[in-house]
């Protein structure tokens, strides 16, 4: 191979290209930094949120990432006593599944416990009959759902009240994973419908023609 | 955080061209639309004491579900702060009060040890993504359109008889009493 002497100007392009994909590494892993008073502030990059798991789903058997494999999905986390963000999401992520019409009926949408001591597969089923009945629950054992929380940097934590109860903290966010299992973004709590039909179109669009 | 860096272009265009004064009716016409629309929202009040207590409301919970957030906005005209401390409605098991807040994406809840105080003069709302009070032990789901029966309890002014208006599952108390409060409009926090 020929060496080929590099300009100056392109020597700051490069510094220049590579100082933008830092900032851009920076801004994207900035969501998954856990609240400070959750002990060690942990950092994920992207490419880290994913991986494999197996839960058991609101319709019954298990559903695992290799049968989700091929089609783009959405995966969320929450537990069914959540007062507002949950059902406010899944309300959300409905009327998005509507205005997609056809486009998204291929669109997993998956909403997995992070309580499943009371969020059995039942529980989570008659729930979801509440929301469009394209999104599915999963539950599973209290190891295999550490596990795909760990996969999706999820925080969760029990926080009792009184008598003995608890409620729970836990990450808002619904990732957004391509046809490979791989993350491409996420929707926020506050994203605006537009905002959220412009995330999953383009979710929708990277994987190609339909078929 | 990311918001921060959505501004349309077209907006920020937009803002340049208005002259101030133009900014400034146009601000203040939205603003007594809003007023106005609030006030048709706030129909609904209780008093206790010198507190007023507007438009309580709760939101239709989905199928099952064994808990609900109850929502209102305190207004004490008197002159000595009071404090909610204590609060029911009927077909909960019990009704505590939280405060919800998002942090990098988190949503964290905790018990309000104490209550809310209600400055003298002065209010706190409780509404979505903030303070509210959290039915548990729903024995039934909240129906759109019902009036649950509760009672809210103050420091000073005493225990008072409330209805919850159950609003949609999609509610967020916004002015348009609806839909999900989402502003689209640029926003520098
Ligand atoms: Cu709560």
């Amino acid at each position: 191979m020929k060496s080929s002497k590099l300009s100056s100007g392109t020597l700051v392009a490069l510094g220049v290209a590579a100082f933008a994909l830092v900032a851009a590494a920076v801004v994207a892993a900035a969501p998954f930094i856990r609240p400070g008073d959750a002990g060690v502030a942990s950092v994920a990059s992207a490419a880290t949120v994913g991986g494999p798991f197996r839960l058991v789903s609101s319709r019954g058997g298990a559903l695992s990432d290799v049968d989700l494999k091929g089609k783009p999905f959405a995966i969320f986390f929450g537990f069914t006593h959540c007062p507002e963000v949950c059902p406010t999401s899944l309300w959300d992520m409905s009327e998005a599944l509507k205005r997609l019409g056809p486009k998204g009926e291929d669109l997993k949408v998956l909403f997995v416990t992070v309580d499943p001591e009371r969020d059995t597969p039942e529980i989570l089923a008659r729930y979801l009959q509440s929301f469009d009945p394209r999104i599915i629950g999963l539950s599973g054992a209290r190891k295999d759902i550490d596990a795909v929380a760990r996969a999706y940097r999820v925080y969760w934590r029990k926080i009792p009240t009184s008598d003995g109860d608890y409620t729970m903290d836990h990450t808002s966010l619904i990732y957004l994973m391509d046809a490979e299992g791989g993350y491409s973004g996420f929707i926020a709590y506050k994203d605006d419908a537009e905002t959220r039909d412009r995330k999953l179109n383009a979710l929708l669009d990277a994987k190609g023609p339909t078929g | 955080m990311l918001n921060s860096f959505r501004i349309p272009g077209a907006f920020a265009r937009l803002c340049r061209r208005m002259y101030l004064e133009e900014a400034l009716a146009a601000a203040a016409f939205a603003m007594f639309l809003l007023t106005l629309s609030a006030q048709a929202l706030m129909a609904h009040e209780f008093k206790a004491g010198a507190i007023e207590i507007e438009h309580p409301w709760t939101r239709a919970t989905p199928n099952g579900a064994s808990v609900g957030a109850g929502y209102l906005v305190l207004k004490n005209e008197g002159t000595t702060p009071d404090r909610l401390v204590a609060a029911t409605a009927e077909g909960a098991q019990k009704v505590e009060i939280h405060e919800m807040s998002m942090k990098d994406g988190v949503m964290i809840m905790r018990p309000v040890a104490g209550g809310i105080a209600v400055p003298a003069q002065g209010s706190v709302a409780l509404k979505p993504g903030s303070y509210h009070l959290m039915l548990m032990g729903l024995k039934q789901p909240l129906k759109q359109g019902a009036m649950v029966n509760g009672t809210l309890t103050f420091e000073k002014a005493g225990t008072v008889p409330v209805q919850f208006k159950v609003e949609s599952i999609a509610a967020q108390g916004g002015s348009d009493g609806g839909g999900h409060d989402h502003m689209t409009m640029p926003s520098g926090k």
